[in-house]
């Protein structure tokens, strides 16, 4: 048997995934997660009176604190589970990948372990996020001089 | 490669589990559960030594045999350099041989077993496995804590150590004959349908076994897979169809029977090579016993997999060893 026959029964026997339902949850759970955000934003400024741009740091901070802390308390897999992807592309998603490693190497020893690994899932997004934030500082230069 | 024995017998066995387990439908057949993945012990990886060593004082004390009747102690799981086995090994103090096979260790345990005993170099030999959700996890995938969403095809490691003790005093079960499997690559590369990268060994090992015995499918009351979950269990059977023209009949897959697959969410099933040795050394072994099946044919099913080579965008092996267990 070929391995493009076999394909075709595997195939067969595999369910289909339903794209269109994982996007539109995705969408409306990021969405949700903006709008706590947005929401976080006008406390801090409005209530608290700091200024917009400090206010965008403590909203992030403040989601940064509550997914790290449902992760270590053990809730943040089984939301992830029932919301999917919507949850994981924000900045909660990326707390929650550095707690999760966090707890899991701790064990391991503070350096070898906590220390080597706290960035094993991150380390991706931090190399490549400063990566394209100079090629993109770099065209805004050449596009509109700074 | 068929081998056929006459001189070796299942003593005893004993099963250690898991939580989710225990919470299964062949919770009865556990001679002991555990509350979470730690066992008592600082780590995951500590708590699944616990979990060998437990089994296997539960095994004597079952079986009324001394340690020091034991030749040999063969062991397996599913850690970098079989950790967990070796650690056990040396607190147990026994001569020890660990062996891997993935998630068919259980059967390739058997199968060195035998074939020493058989040969009258050895009288009691101890086979265990096993294997740590927590753990595997950690290794194999993400971090525990960390959640991404898994497609309806992927499988759950199951937590818990499974003994047997195999010997050359005569008991109510032999094992009959056993063949050795081949690794098989039918191209799949998804780490999360593992149920399709296995099938296609474990259709080589079943149509070898039958067509080297010369016996028909019917010849067994019961024909097991190690961990093929639901969708690796249809895919299994179309291909029998399509390359050997075999109908299976009286199959089951032991990682559909562990757990409950309407109310416990584990997806397509229980993987691990204690998925095959708790329904087998727990439920098949005391059902035999009961008279329940006479004739038993376990093939454990082993995804040779590598999150290493996965990166390297090679495909998937697979290798599936059979045990053919007989009730006297």
């Amino acid at each position: 048997m070929t391995k493009e026959e076999y394909k075709k029964i595997v195939d067969k026997h595999t369910p289909k995934v339903d794209h269109i339902k994982s996007m539109s949850l995705a969408f409306f759970v990021g969405g949700f997660i903006g709008m706590i955000g947005q929401a976080l934003i006008d406390l801090y400024s409005k209530v608290f009176n700091f200024t917009v741009k400090d206010s965008g740091t403590y909203m992030i901070v403040t989601l940064i604190f509550i997914s790290s802390l449902l992760t270590a308390l053990g809730f943040f897999d089984k939301i992830i589970e029932k919301v999917r992807c919507g949850i994981i592309i924000p900045i909660t998603g990326f707390a929650h990948a550095m707690t999760s490693a966090a707890i899991e190497y701790r064990k391991d020893g503070f350096v070898l372990g906590l220390g080597s690994n706290i960035f094993k899932l991150t380390g991706s997004v931090i190399l490549y996020g400063v990566v394209s934030a100079y090629v993109f500082g770099l065209l805004r230069i050449m596009i509109m001089g700074g | 490669m068929t081998i056929k024995y006459d001189n070796v017998y299942v003593k005893d066995t004993s099963t250690v589990v898991g939580k989710y387990e225990n919470e299964g439908p062949l919770s009865k057949y556990f001679d002991k559960s555990y509350e979470d993945f730690y066992m008592g012990c600082d780590t995951f990886e500590q708590g699944e030594i616990k979990m060998i060593l437990d089994s296997i004082d539960i095994l004597l004390e079952k079986s009324k045999t001394k340690k020091d009747d034991i030749d040999l102690f063969i062991s397996g799981d599913l850690l970098n350099q079989i950790t967990p086995s070796s650690y056990a090994a040396e607190k147990l103090g026994m001569n020890y041989m660990g062996v891997y096979a993935a998630c068919s260790t259980s059967t390739l345990s058997m199968i060195v077993a035998s074939s020493m005993l058989q040969s009258k170099k050895i009288k009691n030999c101890i086979c265990s496995v096993s294997s740590n959700n927590s753990a595997a996890e950690k290794q194999y995938r993400n971090p525990t804590e960390y959640g991404t969403p898994k497609p309806a095809t992927s499988t759950f490691t199951a937590t818990g150590a499974a003994s047997i003790l195999l010997t050359n005093e005569k008991t109510k079960i032999k094992i009959e004959s056993v063949t050795i499997g081949k690794a098989i690559d039918y191209g799949i590369s998804d780490v999360y349908h593992m149920g399709a990268a296995m099938a296609p060994s474990a259709s080589y090992t079943i149509a070898t076994h039958l067509k080297d015995t010369k016996r028909t499918i019917d010849y067994y009351d019961l024909i097991l897979t190690g961990d093929l979950g639901v969708y690796g269990k249809d895919i299994l059977k179309d291909l029998l169809k399509k390359e050997h023209n075999i109908k299976l009949t009286n199959y089951d897959d032991c990682g559909c029977m562990l757990f409950d697959l309407k109310r416990q969410d584990v997806k397509a099933g229980a993987s691990g090579p204690t998925s095959s040795a708790l329904v087998t050394y727990g439920y098949v072994i005391n059902e035999m016993k009961k008279g329940k099946y006479k004739k038993v044919l376990l093939v454990a099913t082993g995804a040779l997999m590598c999150p290493t080579m996965i990166n390297q965008k090679l495909t998937i092996p697979s290798i599936s060893h059979a045990v053919s267990l007989e009730a006297l």
